[in-house]
């Protein structure tokens, strides 16, 4: 996987994890992100993640990850165990996205869920004109070997939300610069223009 | 120097066995390598398998190769620079610590039969007594493999105010139905040779060798696996080109056990297979501190998780661990669990392995980083 697709939206959901939370990161990779809220923000945190390379490098950061699978790896976790669960580029790789967000919202208080949105113009424009599986910065893979099973729009995750009865506490959508360092915000049309979406969700 | 030490203990007191005997004039034989600092905030506490011995490695150049020579020593997993590390050997086991072989101190003869059976718990009560009276009273990590993984679970949950880790290695939560199948094949290999005499051939020319050798033959294959042994031996035949048509030793495969099962003759007492064995049958944590609950053994766990399982590992597979590990993220601890990619088997654990090793080193160090913070 390219090194820039694991930095994408970490500057906005750093901003959005107060000091000291407990949380719960769902695909973390090789744990920068986790390691980057432990320096700026002293939180505990916890890692799941199906590569044992990824997870060996989360533990030399100090991160504790463990080596599971996402879709079955939630049930033994308590109700509200976290203060935050994160689902950062994920949710699109994963088998049952209904239970998967089901399950966070039942071990987390807050669920913060950012991922690339489908129906960006140059995915559009991707497929309109040359009528093949888009590939762009956010997307690039072949339709052939892509972990992405369950694309969706940012208007697709909002009825989503609407339909199952998530309450929608805050919606970001943004673009990243060049190395996704940082993310710009202000977007028109955001399921038009938006390169991701990012939600936080909160239990009623 | 001398670097085997023997702590005695239970000398007016007896000391209280889970089946209810006791045992007097306890010993447990036990080596240190490394400094402990002045806070005491660097010991780690390993725990030998089955048929392992306190000699985990080399105090010198030319000292004997311990079981763990791989993983302890200076700049090593267990970094002997940086950690003061204990291992015991085990109750019922036949290297220094009290065993079927000792003198009952009734009789002055061995115990043998007249050993009372023990268990994983008791082997821990005993070198629970050893590290009291060593004034450790908590360390960083208590770690092991395989026997030794089970008593790093069973001490952190028995006393959980008392390691800040462990390492569990190629373990499992409770004896599974098969490894208690192959145990049984090797007790009934070592009871039914003539020469084991009801466990009382001590002192007598005669020994349980035939039976001994079988059960550890049983054993090894066990420890590894379908992949490494076609690796290793394929049909290979040993010293010869064409079959011989007969019952002998003929296959490499053939061959290579029956020297693992007469190298083991000359350092293992048969008695002890029998008792150790039994011991790690009766080994259930649900059991024993959960009410038949793993959730509920668990929550009286404190410590911090380090948790390897080994694809190829099928006398305690990886689902196990994972049940382990999942659970236990469950109960709010942080673990760390990996499924290491490897052919050894269930050995791998003693076997060179580069992704261990960073794991084992990574994670003890973040322990000792944050044992520092705290202080």
């Amino acid at each position: 996987m390219k090194e820039t697709i694991f930095n994408i939206g970490y500057d906005l959901i750093t901003k959005e994890i107060p000091r000291g939370s407990r949380v719960l990161d769902l695909g973390c990779g090789d744990g920068e992100l986790l390691a980057e809220l432990k320096r700026k923000k002293r939180i505990e945190g916890f890692g799941i993640e199906i590569s044992p390379e990824s997870v060996g490098i989360a533990l030399s950061k100090g991160v504790f990850a463990c080596q599971a699978d996402i879709d079955e790896g939630l049930s033994d976790y308590k109700d509200n165990s976290f203060d935050y669960v994160i689902l950062n580029q994920t949710i699109q790789n994963t088998k049952r996205p209904e239970y998967v967000l089901r399950e966070i919202m039942r071990i987390g208080t807050r669920v913060i869920i950012s991922f690339p949105n489908f129906s960006h113009i140059l995915i559009r424009m991707n497929l309109f004109f040359r009528g093949k599986m888009p590939k762009t910065k956010s997307l690039p893979y072949e339709w052939y070997d892509t972990p992405n099973i369950h694309m969706l729009s940012i208007k697709d995750f909002r009825t989503f939300c609407r339909q199952k009865g998530f309450s929608i506490e805050k919606e970001i959508n943004f673009n990243t610069n060049i190395n996704n360092s940082t993310s710009s915000k202000k977007i028109l049309f955001p399921n038009l223009f938006a390169m991701y979406g990012l939600f936080v969700l909160k239990k009623d | 120097m001398k670097y085997l030490h023997t702590y005695s203990f239970a000398e007016t007191t007896p000391f209280l066995l889970s089946c209810g005997k006791t045992l007097s004039n306890v010993n447990v034989a036990y080596e240190t390598w490394g400094t402990l600092n002045t806070d005491k905030t660097n010991a780690i506490l390993i725990f030998h398998a089955f048929t392992g011995s306190s000699h985990a490695a080399r105090h010198y150049e030319k000292d004997t190769e311990g079981w763990w020579e791989t993983y302890v020593g200076s700049g090593k997993a267990f970094d002997t620079d940086k950690y003061f590390i204990i291992c015991a050997n085990v109750l019922g086991s036949c290297y220094g610590s009290t065993g079927p072989s000792s003198l009952n101190p009734k009789t002055g003869k061995p115990y043998a039969l007249n050993f009372p059976f023990i268990t994983i718990r008791d082997m821990n009560s005993a070198i629970k007594n050893l590290t009291d009276h060593l004034q450790i009273s908590r360390f960083l990590a208590v770690a092991g493999g395989s026997m030794g993984g089970m008593l790093a679970l069973d001490w952190s949950i028995a006393y959980p105010n008392s390691t800040k880790s462990a390492i569990v290695l190629a373990a499992s939560h409770s004896q599974p139905a098969q490894a208690i199948a192959f145990h049984q094949v090797g007790r009934q290999a070592i009871l039914q040779d003539p020469s084991w005499k009801k466990g009382n051939y001590y002192g007598s020319e005669e020994i349980p060798r035939l039976g001994l050798s079988l059960a550890r033959m049983i054993g090894h294959i066990t420890y590894l696996s379908e992949k490494k042994m076609h690796e290793k031996f394929g049909r290979k035949l040993q010293d010869k080109a064409e079959l011989s048509f007969g019952f002998d030793y003929e296959f490499q495969v053939e061959s290579y056990l029956r020297y693992q099962g007469h190298k083991f003759v000359d350092r293992f007492d048969a008695n002890s297979y029998l008792y150790l064995t039994r011991a790690i049958d009766y080994f259930d944590i649900r059991i024993d501190h959960g009410e038949g609950s793993l959730f509920s053994a668990f929550e009286k766990s404190k410590c911090d998780y380090l948790m390897l399982s080994y694809s190829t590992d099928w006398l305690y597979p990886p689902e196990n661990m994972k049940q382990m590990a999942n659970t236990l993220r469950g109960c709010g601890r942080r673990v760390v669990y990996l499924d290491i990619d490897t052919d050894n088997g269930h050995d791998s654990f003693l076997i060179d392995n580069q992704v261990m090793v960073a794991a084992v080193k990574n994670f003890l160090s973040q322990e000792i980083d944050t044992t520092e913070n705290n202080v």
